[in-house]
């Protein structure tokens, strides 16, 4: 981590100072455009005026600021104490000085993200969903990558880009407007610097719409090897890769709808642990996030260690070139293994589990036929659904609708063989959905629409 | 002119030595404070232990045996002194407190207790917390020793007295066993 703590000190300073001359370069000449000799001077003046300005506010507030765009907010201990222990846990295990603030944001979309200026002066944001979607060990995952993010000071480089990156975007804008309703009046009076003023005028809508997409495109580049980095920070402070391995694999999951937009903007896009919603059509250069199933991937094939040498191994066999750590770090890390998962605390589960239970005896009196299909998902199949299969909602497989068997041409009885002791739906001849309780003894069950009988033969 | 060459080697080789000691000592207070760290966390479950016997004792009072096993381990821990004795204390509490936990598996209403549920998270956290505290020390100690060892830091140590510093080892299966104490 040591490369990546200084570069990301040396990054810092260079995008301050590289801002600054894009910044006073851009006021010379939008000042040389109004006025030819003496604007470039003054908008340069200017410009350095509102670069220190806005290095002065990215230093002092660009957290909060971040925070509040995001719409988040600031939570004690009491209001999520899971989540208020885990960053705890994840201070101590980081060794970081002071643990960051906590911040919730309300949206359903499961995302995360740590802004701060240092590591003594930090937060991290999570949204509603992560929580409701995420069990301890996954959240913990979560929770150390950010703290990773902290650690190896990308925050302070993102958090510095955001909010300078921001407010580029927006002089620029501020610039383009004034220029197309001012452009009108000066027009008239061009007579031997016409030419001259033209040339400019057209160049500096150029710059104007060059210099965000340049400070755009320097601030995605640094930002895909970083969540390597930070996820093998979170592998080996967790000891537990599994964790964020799975936890990513849930956010990766189309929640279903138009959520991730709200909260999420541009300049706040490259800093969550995955690219929000609405933030695809970035790919390539603009891309902001390596790929999900790569991560996971690297993630699962540690082969049991949990430490920096162990994610670089894995890194390496999923196609990573050249070197991800640098050695002064592998060197100095001992191989360390990987923990059991936490058990999963009974009590809730089966809470969870007997409000299912209850839920679906409700569906099945309301003649619903229920599947479980092999990914974990409850298929609902309604009264009068014709076909032979349904597919799955979550993953498109096709399963089969129980159905009893063709009726003998004789006694006119269809037969059904139970799979299981408990409750089970089957199809009868006639459409209707029947069902089978746990309790159930009988040789017959009589389908309750056509009055025929039906054969159940219990399981073997 | 040889002389003032001399002055100027003089000056660059302090300036690397004052480098290496510094680092050498804040590695050394990261190492104390890494340490430090733990025993808070320790206090911490000792300060949970009473809460949690009082939620326990309102659904299952007759497990007596079980209940004061935990309070003597905690006041065992509590009083221990020195690194061994304390060990062992922490250790005996933890099998104590795991012990209790698998009592309460059989007290339904008490899993379902908004109280306990609350006290579970924070003494499964607080484990975790040792566990993770121990971890960090590792993790400082091993740096410490990286660098009392390697060349050229080590000079500097050697010349004042920087020592290695020892490995958190678990004691045996029992402490292994500490951080999941299973509910």
């Amino acid at each position: 981590m040591w490369e990546a703590i200084r570069a990301n000190k040396i990054r810092s300073r260079v995008l301050i100072s590289a801002m600054g001359g894009v910044l006073v370069g851009l006021g010379a000449l939008f000042g040389a455009v109004y006025h030819a000799e003496t604007g470039a001077a003054v908008g340069a003046v200017f410009a350095l005026g509102i670069w220190v300005f806005l290095v002065l506010v990215a230093f002092a507030g660009g957290d909060k600021i971040l925070l509040m765009s995001a719409g988040a907010k600031k939570i004690e201990k009491q209001d999520a104490p899971q989540l208020w222990n885990v960053v705890e846990e994840m201070t101590i295990a980081s060794g970081l000085g002071r643990m960051p603030d906590v911040y919730v944001i309300d949206e359903d979309a499961p995302n995360a993200f740590a802004v701060g200026q240092d590591p003594s002066r930090a937060a991290v944001a999570v949204t509603r969903g992560l929580l409701r979607r995420l069990n301890r060990d996954e959240l913990q995952g979560v929770v150390a990558h950010e703290i990773g993010h902290i650690r190896n000071l990308d925050v302070r480089f993102m958090t510095l880009a955001s909010v300078m990156l921001g407010s580029i975007v927006l002089l620029s804008d501020v610039f383009l407007r004034s220029l197309w309703f001012g452009g009108g009046r000066r027009r008239g009076r061009g007579g031997e610097g016409g030419q001259a003023q033209l040339i400019l005028v057209v160049v500096s809508i150029l710059l104007a719409i060059l210099a965000p997409l340049l400070a755009r495109l320097l601030y995605f580049a640094c930002s895909r090897q970083r969540e390597y980095l930070a996820d093998a920070s979170a592998a080996r402070f967790t000891r537990y890769p599994e964790g964020l391995a799975s936890a990513l694999q849930k956010i990766s999951r189309p929640t279903g709808g138009k959520v991730g937009r709200k909260g999420a903007n541009r300049a706040l896009a490259p800093m969550y642990i995955v690219r929000p919603e609405g933030f695809r059509s970035l790919t390539g250069m603009f891309s902001t996030h390596p790929p999900l199933e790569r991560r996971i991937g690297i993630l699962r094939s540690m082969g049991g260690g949990a430490g920096y040498a162990d994610y670089e191994q894995a890194w390496r066999r999923n196609g990573g070139d050249g070197a991800l750590l640098d050695a002064r770090t592998l060197s100095g890390d001992q191989s360390v293994a990987a923990r059991q998962p936490t058990p999963p605390p009974a009590s809730k589960k089966e809470a969870d589990e007997t409000v299912r239970e209850v839920l679906d005896v409700f569906d099945r009196l309301a003649g619903f036929l229920i599947l479980g299909c092999a990914c974990g998902v409850r298929i609902k199949v309604p009264e009068g659904y014709g076909k032979a299969t349904v597919p799955c909602t979550r993953c498109g497989r096709e399963n089969p609708v129980p159905q009893a068997a063709a009726p003998e041409q004789r006694s006119g009885t269809a037969t059904y063989q139970r799979t299981s002791k408990g409750w089970e739906s089957l199809r009868c001849p006639c459409g209707r959905n029947v069902q089978i309780s746990p309790a159930f003894q009988g040789e017959f069950k009589k389908c309750p629409t056509c009055g025929r009988k039906i054969k159940i033969m219990q399981p073997a | 002119m040889t002389a003032i060459y001399f002055l100027v080697a003089l000056v660059v080789i302090a300036a690397i030595l004052m480098g290496m000691y510094n680092a050498l000592v804040r590695v050394r207070n990261q190492v104390r404070n890494a340490w430090s760290q733990i025993d808070v966390q320790l206090k911490r479950r000792h300060d949970l232990i009473p809460n949690l016997v009082e939620t326990v004792k309102g659904y299952a009072g007759h497990e007596k045996q079980t209940l004061e096993n935990v309070v003597k381990a905690r006041s065992q821990a509590v009083s221990a002194q020195g690194v061994e004795a304390q060990s062992m204390a922490e250790g005996a509490l933890s099998s104590a407190l795991g012990r209790l936990m698998v009592v309460v598996e059989q007290y339904p209403d008490l899993k379902a207790n908004q109280n306990f549920l609350a006290l579970q998270e924070e003494l499964s956290s607080t484990e975790n917390k040792i566990s993770f505290s121990r971890q960090h020390y590792n993790d400082s100690a091993m740096v410490m020793n990286n660098k009392v060892e390697t060349f050229p830091s080590n000079i500097v140590a050697g010349m004042f007295g920087f020592k290695r510093e020892p490995f958190f080892e678990v004691q045996d299966e029992v402490e292994r066993e500490a951080p999941k104490v299973q509910f």
